[in-house]
């Protein structure tokens, strides 16, 4: 890769009553963790619809943190088990995919674990950093050869038509 | 009679990465073929009649009202045809799943071309190839450079490729829903440009089979159970697509005790089907122990991709498996030069 220092790009959906407000303890209570999620708040864990991960990586994530209420603890009841369940169909998707386990990862932290929100950050960034970067959009690109050869088409083409005339 | 023919407009058909189901499809609307007759004059379709490309180019731009263009863009020739498709015609309508979607051609996104050439050219058991013969773009001989298209690794939608002014879902196309379309498109009652033209709800709606609350334990395939004909498939285990799926078919598969598939493609709103199909199936999994619903999944769903995008990974999110750096992946400066 390249010379610079890879800063993995993390995009984290987290969970209003439980995971976003151990983020703001996290703040308040000035607990050191490593800067690179960008955080979205979603009103429930069993908000995050697996596209918006997929649309994440997609798009230059390199990886991915849901978090949300512990199991049982949900605002909503047993929404945190849906998105327990979409994060087994993604990951298993995911993996058939070649992207690695380890770049989205599901954590459960209460509003009172601050400490242990920014230990799951500090962790996944550690993981991603290891793994390098995703590098996704791009990954669909053609090599030189297809743009010389659509302009030999035309070449190709024209050279024939004079032919026949 | 000549008043007709002077209102009379163009149409033509085109095929890329397809498989001709299309075209069969089209055909299958039966004796209304002539009604098509009478509205236009099919000036292209290599499926059943002869054409010529240069006839195309020879074309003035826009001069070809409807162009049906069916297929996946997978080489430097098909994406050709597709630029030249876009600009001699009016209006350029992705026909069928795989021009859509990407459909089954584009499950070659989970290789890249030296493995697909690998399989096809080497690895089959008919295949007697010692001194490792693959096409090859271009070819020396005495009288110049002759080219194959370019094979590409990754299978793009028509709509990667050229912009698009509607879609025609269905691997392929119902016939009914080809006929609809044709008289919205000769009446001038088309929706609004890039819109899919078809129904806005799922295959559950249109499947007459009862439903009830989903909680399942095991998914099962198709081999495994002769499903009983009157509840949900779904409940029952099998991975059944429709709740993802757009309706348009009239529930054919369900109504034949098999489950969806999905080739209706991701319904109204969705942007990736395999993501909302794998929302769909996780809330029926009757479980809250995560050791449990990974296996349940494991078990149940051998194949993820080709499940969930069985029709649609090309134009999913991620659109293919992730490539080795090394595996013909261009440099930015070639990629960036696209469109």
């Amino acid at each position: 890769m390249s010379d610079q220092k890879f800063e993995p790009k993390i995009v984290g959906f987290l969970c209003n009553w439980c995971s976003y407000r151990a983020a703001d303890l996290a703040g308040s209570a000035r607990i050191m963790h490593a800067p690179n999620v960008r955080i979205i708040r979603v009103m429930c864990s069993g908000r995050v619809d697996p596209s918006f991960v997929l649309k994440a990586l997609s798009m230059g994530a390199d990886g991915v943190m849901i978090a949300g209420c512990h199991p049982g603890e949900c605002h909503y009841l047993e929404q945190n088990y849906k998105a327990m369940r979409r994060f087994g169909m993604l990951q298993h998707t995911l993996r058939g995919l070649g992207v690695e386990d380890k770049r989205v990862q599901l954590v459960w932290a209460s509003a009172a674990e601050g400490q242990r929100l920014a230990d799951a950050i500090d962790q996944l960034v550690a993981d991603v950093r290891e793994l390098g970067p995703l590098q996704w959009a791009g990954n669909w690109e053609e090599n030189g050869e297809r743009l010389q050869a659509l302009e030999d088409i035309v070449k190709e083409h024209e050279e024939a038509m004079e032919v026949t005339a | 009679m000549s008043e007709t023919a002077v209102t009379k407009g163009k149409l033509a058909i085109y095929w890329a990465a397809s498989c001709g189901g299309c075209e069969i499809s089209l055909l299958g609307i039966d004796t209304k073929i002539l009604d098509v007759a009478e509205a236009f004059d099919v000036v292209f379709c290599p499926c059943i009649a002869d054409g010529k490309v240069r006839d195309m180019e020879k074309m003035q731009d826009g001069e070809i009202d409807v162009c049906l263009f069916n297929g996946g863009i997978r080489t430097s020739e098909q994406e050709y045809m597709a630029r030249l498709m876009r600009k001699k015609s009016k209006v350029l309508i992705a026909f069928g799943s795989c021009a859509s979607e990407g459909c089954i051609p584009g499950l070659g996104n989970l290789h890249n071309r030296d493995a697909i050439f690998e399989d096809s050219y080497q690895e089959t058991a008919s295949t007697d190839n010692p001194d490792r013969v693959r096409p090859q773009a271009a070819t020396r001989v005495d009288e110049g450079t002759l080219h194959l298209p370019v094979f590409y690794d990754t299978l793009k939608t028509l709509d990667q490729t050229v912009p698009v002014d509607y879609y025609l879902p269905g691997c392929p196309p119902e016939s009914p829903r080809i006929w609809e379309a044709i008289e919205a498109i000769v009446a001038g009652k088309l929706p609004p440009a890039g819109s899919v033209i078809g129904e806005h709800t799922t295959v559950c709606d249109s499947c007459p089979r009862t439903r009830d609350e989903k909680k399942i334990k095991a998914f099962k395939r198709t081999w495994e159970v002769i499903p009983d004909e009157e509840t949900c498939l779904l409940e029952q285990g099998l991975v059944c697509c429709g709740p993802a799926t757009r309706a348009g078919c009239g529930a054919l598969c369900p109504a034949v005790n098999s489950p969806c598939i999905g080739c209706y493609g991701p319904n109204e709103g969705v942007e990736d089907y395999g993501a909302r199909l794998m929302s769909a199936l996780a809330s029926v999994i009757d479980s809250e122990d995560p050791e449990e619903i990974d296996q349940i999944i494991e078990q149940g769903i051998p194949d993820p991709v080709g499940t969930f995008y069985r029709f649609s990974l090309a134009a999913s999110y991620l659109r293919r498996s992730k490539q080795a750096v090394a595996d013909g992946n261009g440099s930015s400066a070639a990629a960036a030069d696209v469109r």
